[in-house]
């Protein structure tokens, strides 16, 4: 039974278990619902539920464990030798490989599936058969290999059959049990209810889970890269040179700066900005414009950053080697290229502006019109009131807002992939080309480095250093906007 | 209830310190203020009672001009300070509102320290000379606001971490800082326990040997005992205005008759 049918099936059993639920409910209470604990809804459910519930879970157990059993079961009958000649895993490989061609074989008409659970290389070319119905095999079938194959089939078959029969008889018997219990009397809509917090339970485990996942998965890797790096070189060391041929300098510091010199462009560009548009939004402007204005500022943080990296690469870079680069109109020849710490320091600016200014615009908002009033009731103008009262009040939530932006500054890669270049260098200059701790990440790993290497690993120390540093602004952010909106009540 | 000292009819004799001529509000087209003539006495206090919604804060924004910071707002007629109309081009709401302060139905202290909130307002009107004058105007106002000895140790602790019934002294002392003429104060003990009541309407009976006091009040008992002059509205109309005693005890109209016995509100 194939797993789409499988769940259809689960489905049916399901609905029917609703409506002979509700209906032996309804019977019990002689078609009264006054007469029901629950509403006759509640019953439906609580059968429903019973019959999947168990039965997914079931499904997804099996789902997990089964191609463990069979890889174990079959990998026992391939010999010494070929393991020795490859690996386990290209054999096993291409036992599976055989196996699928042999299943399409039989879907296609090609074989009958006696056929394809007798065939020997002996006798038949085993190559030649699965490539007639499209199965491309990259050598010759060797006759282990096709007996594990066939092995494979068996045993999946059997698997399968299996599935089938667990699963469907725990959803029938999930929905017989909860449907016996249907009766008036029966608490149905705390059941269903004590099921649902525990959907939203594990809802949520998941997304914690996967947080430790990648947090393990980066310390697991940091590890095994400071096990072949010393740690002092890479925290404290200048020079980012890696060489895949070995020797590599691999020094976070030079990545740190650049990372910490484009934010800092950045913020410097969005604060003033995004504050200033979030003050004259929320203070100064008409509806009709706030209407109009504050969307047409929120589009600009639905642009992808990819297209911020071409608008630098293409517009903000030429433009600035224009003013600040050889025969420029500033005379000054401080600016080689296009891509420069202040290309993409500029952009990423542009890119936080909607960010700073929407959260920072629901702060302000959020400042009780209470305080306006005590203020101009006291004869102060609206700029004062905005300076003396508003500011102050909203600036902790202000904080917080400039400190996620800022995480936002040092996480952002595209943006400085294609306007800050990928050279590592420590300079002051902003109008050099830097590289950004997230850049090189994605550099180390899309080479054709061993995963094994140091030059390869160090992509997840650099991962576990930003995860720290993100990780520490944002918390320190939501504890100063959390501190703040606790001000007024 | 501690002892409130009744207060003496002092009404006639005194001047007129604001008087409005047919005032109108319009909120886009709802009509909230209609034709509305009143003559408020200097350092006196007058009480407008009415069923909610009949316009007493309406009214009352008028005459700082608070309404002019809602878009929606139109008001019509003329309202005069000292003779002077302060719906003429020539005044500036912002000075306007130094001289009639306004102290609002929830105690709205700033989120600064207690010295601040009351130095806020000589602070912008450029009050004080140096730092003495201006400690010497926070302690004064925050003496006639009767603070003084509650505080006078926790002067740079936060304005909003005192009691309901101290912060709203608090903002009486804030507004008294800017040294006002007219003290506008809209329901300004809805928020307040008994006791907090009672010390508020203390210092409103002092506060009026220095200033012009008009309070809006759901609360008859308020009326009577802080008041000389009440003005009862209904409907966006000034249904009746007299000597406080004459409203309660020999109203003219029927509605504010029903009114003040309970019929409806
Ligand atoms: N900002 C506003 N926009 C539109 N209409 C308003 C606004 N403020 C008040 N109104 C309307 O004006 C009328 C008078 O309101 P106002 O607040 O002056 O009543 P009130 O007498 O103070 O009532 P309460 O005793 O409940 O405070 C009401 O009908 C109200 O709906
Ligand atoms: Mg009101």
């Amino acid at each position: 039974m194939s797993l789409p049918l499988i769940v259809l099936v689960i489905l049916a059993l399901a609905a029917a278990g609703f409506v002979l639920g509700r209906g032996r409910a309804m019977a019990s209470a002689g078609g009264d619902i006054r007469l029901l604990h629950s509403l006759p809804g509640y019953y439906g459910w609580n059968v429903a539920l019973a019959a999947m519930i168990p039965a997914f879970l079931a499904l997804v157990l099996w789902l997990a464990i089964q191609p463990v059993v069979i890889n174990g079961q079959v990998s026992s009958m391939i010999s010494q030798a070929s393991i020795d000649q490859s690996s386990l895993d290209l054999v096993m490989s291409d036992v599976r490989r055989v196996a699928e061609g042999l299943d399409t074989a039989v879907a296609a008409g090609a074989l009958t599936s006696e056929q394809a659970g007798s065939i020997r290389t002996e006798f038949t070319d085993v190559r030649d058969r699965l490539g007639q119905v499209g199965v491309a095999l990259g050598s010759d079938v060797t006759s282990e290999t096709l007996h594990a194959a066939q092995r494979y089939r068996e045993l999946s078959g059997l698997g399968d059959l299996g599935r089938a029969i667990v699963v469907l008889g725990l959803a029938v018997l999930g929905a017989a049990w909860a449907w016996q219990r249907s009766n008036k009397d029966f608490r149905a809509r705390n059941s269903v209810e004590r099921v649902v917090r525990w959907i939203l339970i594990a809802a949520a485990s998941i997304a914690v889970l996967t947080t430790v996942g990648i947090a393990l998965s980066l310390i697991f890797n940091t590890v095994e890269f400071f096990r072949l790096y010393p740690a002092a070189d890479f925290f404290f060391g200048l020079t980012w040179s890696p060489s895949f041929g070995g020797g590599s300098e691999l020094g976070i510091v030079p990545l740190i700066w650049a990372t910490l010199y484009i934010s800092l462009i950045a913020l410097a560009v969005s604060v003033p900005v995004g504050l200033f548009a979030a003050i004259y939004l929320s203070e100064y402007a008409t509806p009709a414009v706030r209407a109009v204005a504050k969307p047409l500022l929120e589009v600009l943080a639905g642009i992808p950053t990819i297209v911020y990296g071409l608008f630098a690469l293409l517009t903000v870079g030429p433009l600035l080697v224009d003013v600040f680069g050889n025969g420029g109109l500033l005379g000054v020849n401080w600016m080689a290229g296009g891509t420069a710490v202040m290309t993409a320091g500029l952009v990423m600016g542009i890119m936080l502006i909607p960010f700073v200014s929407s959260l920072s615009d629901d702060i302000i908002n959020a400042v009780p019109q209470a305080m306006r009033d005590g203020s101009l009731g006291l004869g102060a103008t609206h700029s004062e009131t905005v300076k003396q009262v508003i500011l102050p009040a909203a600036l902790p939530g202000i904080v917080g807002a400039i400190l996620l932006a800022a995480s936002r500054a040092i996480g952002e890669t595209m943006i400085v992939v294609l306007g800050a270049g990928a050279a590592a260098k420590l300079s002051l200059n902003p109008f050099e080309a830097m590289t950004t701790v997230t850049a090189k990440i994605v550099s180390q790993l899309t080479g054709d480095a061993d995963f094994a290497s140091p030059e390869a690993l160090v992509a997840f120390s650099l991962g576990m250093t930003l995860f720290v540093v993100t990780l520490g602004l944002n918390i320190f952010a939501l504890y100063i906007v959390r501190k703040y909106r606790e001000q007024y009540e | 209830m501690n002892q409130m000292t009744k207060p003496e009819k002092v009404a006639a004799m005194n001047e007129a310190k604001i008087s409005a001529e047919k005032v109108q509000v319009f909120y886009g087209d709802t009509h909230a203020i209609k034709d509305v003539s009143i003559r408020i006495e200097e350092k006196t206090v007058t009480a407008f009672i009415g069923p909610s919604g009949c316009g007493k804060s309406t009214f009352l924004r008028c005459i700082n001009r608070m309404n002019d910071t809602i878009d929606v707002c139109r008001v019509e007629g003329n309202i005069l300070i000292d003779g002077e109309d302060i719906y003429d081009p020539k005044v500036d709401p912002v000075q306007l509102r130094a001289k009639v302060g306004m102290v609002f139905q929830k105690p709205n202290p700033f989120p600064k320290s207690i010295f601040d909130n009351i130095a806020y307002g000589p602070r912008i009107h450029g009050l004080a000379r140096n730092k003495a004058a201006l400690e010497e105007i926070v302690a004064s106002s925050l003496q006639k606001a009767g603070l003084w000895n509650e505080v006078k140790d926790r002067l740079d602790e936060p304005g909003t971490g005192l009691s309901g019934g101290q912060q709203q002294r608090l903002c009486i002392a804030r507004a008294i800082a800017v040294s006002p003429e007219v003290i506008l104060m809209d329901e300004p003990c809805s928020a307040l326990d008994p006791i907090a009541t009672a010390k508020v309407e203390e210092l409103i009976d002092e506060l009026r040997e220095n200033y012009t006091i008009v309070i809006v009040t759901h609360s008859m008992q308020q009326a009577a005992r802080v008041s000389q002059r009440t003005a009862f509205f209904h409907l966006g109309n000034l249904v009746e205005e007299g000597a406080t005693n004459d409203i309660f005890t020999n109203p003219r109209d029927k509605r504010t008759q029903d009114y003040i016995t309970g019929r409806f509100g």
